[in-house]
């Protein structure tokens, strides 16, 4: 089990290496002739090592820093519920009693419900659209694959990669000369384009994971793409289509730009009403954090699901 | 599926002896496979190509929506204009300089937190859950925490901790910092760096833990220290991962645009590019100059993204 490359690793300066494995060996005399040949000596290493020896304080300092870290956004979180006056204090009030003023100004506002579920429209559709053209996509892409089906990938990429900023000026004289402008229709459609190369690359990521033995079954038994889409590959895939809309949801729920370029009072999303509160507006803080709260809600909530397949999804399918 | 194409070649083979027969089936063959590809491709050429081939002819003319009369072609007068006005030149530096600190900053703290987070201890899946969360609140809610909440001079956390700190020692006169007038570069670049640490620390997390175990070992039988083992094992294996952070992010915060807009409205010196190319196109109104500005971001887009489809192929060519 040691692999060729421990062994040459420890060649030069094998006298220590050597002793501390004969020790290591005696050391542990319980285990059963069986995991003795089992299991390679570094296994006995591991538990005997300074550096992966537990060492409390390391954990310690990893919950402090984790605490550092939410901290803002737990603060957050306890603002929403604090009243205005007790939100706005110096020191802060820590143990202020809780209400849910915030949150009842924050609906009261007439603009808080529409925006929210123009938000969800966006997200929503646009993630579904993201997903029907994609999957057959990712397909094409990786399972049988077209030729040049790299040169297509990193075209795909690049896309992704260009300036929003510099594609906002011909959006908007088109939406005006069209009148598309103030329509939820435009944002589905360009948040789809935004999504797109994103998901093809992490669902080209995920479909590498189907069996070839499953789609050659599915292809001897002469099934079609729809049906092995449908009955060899979701099934294998689902858990990473299922991160992929998850992370489009969020792309999607967080745009700020081209929702404030190309929107206005009708089809204005979550982060345009947020905006609203770039000013300060005498005791608002309280407001403010049930605003921040409520808006970030579902991609917290998104975030947290996906997490396992996060890093795969942010990082284009690169980093399993 | 390369075994199951070259079964599927050879039939056609085996049942198409004319060679005219045989072009015209495997033309066929190649539309029925690019046919699942197509959907999505048009659709994201249309989207991003049209906008930015209309985007560079309009910054050859000179169009001010102000003087709708005045519209014509201007040759190069508008990227003359970028280059020869000191604001523009100075948010290009600001970019730089905001983009470079933000990723730089959170790939060492993302570092320095997935070392610790690569240990066992307890509650670690709930500190990874913790340092998750601010890379999922949306980035305008966050902005405005920031803004509003932590850095508020009179009832921000900060001074309200600095006034509760120093009111232990029994101190009337705690420092209160105007934090976004006095520094308020320094301002964004803390909330960036707050909201893409874990980011970052996801990426490098992942890469640590597939870190080759033998390696690792070997250099500590060999009787390396924690940091010759970190320096000469872990960093190399790191590197792609940090490259992949760092080109991603890069191409993010380049983009940024709600920090900007939100924390200080590209005032005291923080108006980043595609602030500056927002302003110029909706309050300016100068659309020729605002495409010229946006080609020149695309440019220095492409440099950098040029990396980072680098380091995400090596990655891929690993892989496979």
């Amino acid at each position: 089990m040691t692999t060729p490359g421990t062994s040459h690793g420890t060649q030069h300066q094998s006298e220590p290496g050597s002793a501390r494995r004969t020790d290591a060996q005696e050391v542990a005399p319980t285990a059963t002739a069986a995991e003795a040949d089992a299991a390679p000596p570094r296994q006995t290493y591991r538990k005997h090592s300074p550096l992966s020896r537990p060492n409390p304080l390391w954990g310690v300092l990893a919950w402090v820093v984790g605490l550092l870290f939410a901290s803002p956004a737990l603060w957050m979180v306890l603002t929403s519920f604090h009243s205005e006056v007790d939100a706005a204090t110096n020191p802060p009030s820590l143990f202020a009693p809780l209400t849910l003023d915030g949150y009842q100004s924050f609906f009261g506002n007439s603009n808080a419900w529409p925006s929210l579920i123009n938000s969800a429209t966006a997200s929503v559709v646009s993630t579904v659209i993201v997903l029907v053209l994609s999957i057959p996509a990712a397909y094409a892409l990786s399972i049988r694959p077209v030729k040049k089906w790299s040169d297509v990938l990193f075209f795909l990429l690049s896309t992704r990669f260009l300036p929003i900023v510099a594609a906002v000026l011909p959006l908007y004289v088109f939406a005006v000369w069209s009148g598309a402008l103030d329509q939820i229709g435009l944002l589905i459609a360009l948040y789809t384009a935004m999504n797109l190369p994103i998901a093809v690359w992490m669902m080209r990521s995920f479909l590498a994971e189907v069996p070839v033995e499953m789609l050659e079954a599915a292809q001897l038994d002469g099934a079609g793409l729809i049906r092995t889409l449908r009955s060899v590959v979701a099934p294998v895939a689902m858990p990473g289509i299922a991160a992929t809309a998850l992370i489009c949801f969020i792309f999607s729920w967080q745009e700020l730009l081209l929702a404030r370029s190309l929107t206005g009072v009708v089809a204005g999303t979550a982060p345009v009403f947020l905006t609203s509160f770039v000013t300060s507006q005498g005791l608002f803080l309280a407001q403010v954090s049930a605003a921040a709260t409520i808006v970030s809600l579902p991609v917290l909530l998104a975030g947290f699901a996906a997490q396992d397949k996060l890093v795969q999804g942010l990082s284009l399918g690169a980093v399993k | 599926m390369s075994v199951s194409e070259t079964t599927a070649e050879q039939r056609t083979v085996l049942q198409d002896p004319s060679p005219q027969e045989q072009r015209t089936a495997s033309r066929k063959a190649g539309w029925v496979r690019r046919a699942p590809l197509m959907p999505a491709l048009v659709f994201v050429i249309i989207m991003t190509q049209l906008p930015f081939a209309t985007t560079i002819v309009i910054s050859f003319m000179s169009w001010n929506a102000l003087r709708p009369n005045e519209r014509g072609f201007a040759g190069f007068g508008n990227y003359a204009q970028v280059f020869s006005d000191s604001g523009l030149r100075s948010s290009v530096f600001t970019t730089i300089l905001l983009t470079i600190v933000v990723v730089g900053v959170s790939l060492v703290l993302g570092l320095l937190i997935a070392l610790l987070l690569d240990r066992h201890f307890f509650g670690r899946g709930v500190v990874r859950t913790l340092m998750i969360a601010p890379f999922l609140v949306v980035p305008v809610a966050a902005a405005l925490l920031w803004k509003h909440a932590i850095l508020n001079p009179s009832y921000g956390l900060i001074n309200g901790v600095l006034t509760w700190v120093w009111g232990l020692f029994g101190s009337e006169n705690p420092p209160q910092v105007a934090w976004l007038t006095q520094f308020p570069l320094l301002s964004i670049e803390a909330a960036l760096i707050w909201q893409w640490t874990p980011f970052m620390m996801l990426i490098l997390l992942a890469g640590l833990q597939s870190r080759p175990a033998e390696a690792f070992e070997a250099a500590k039988m060999d009787g390396a220290s924690a940091v010759q083992a970190f320096r000469y094992i872990t960093l190399p294996h790191l590197r792609r991962y940090i490259e992949l952070g760092a080109t991603l992010g890069a191409i993010f915060i380049v983009q940024n645009f709600d920090a900007v807009f939100t924390m200080t409205s590209g005032a005291l010196g923080t108006a980043n590019l595609p602030y500056t190319i927002y302003q110029t196109f909706f309050v300016r109104q100068d659309y020729g100059l605002a495409a010229a500005q946006g080609v020149i971001v695309v440019i220095g887009t492409i440099i950098v993204a040029t990396f980072a489809l680098r380091s995400v192929s090596s990655l891929l060519k690993e892989e496979s």
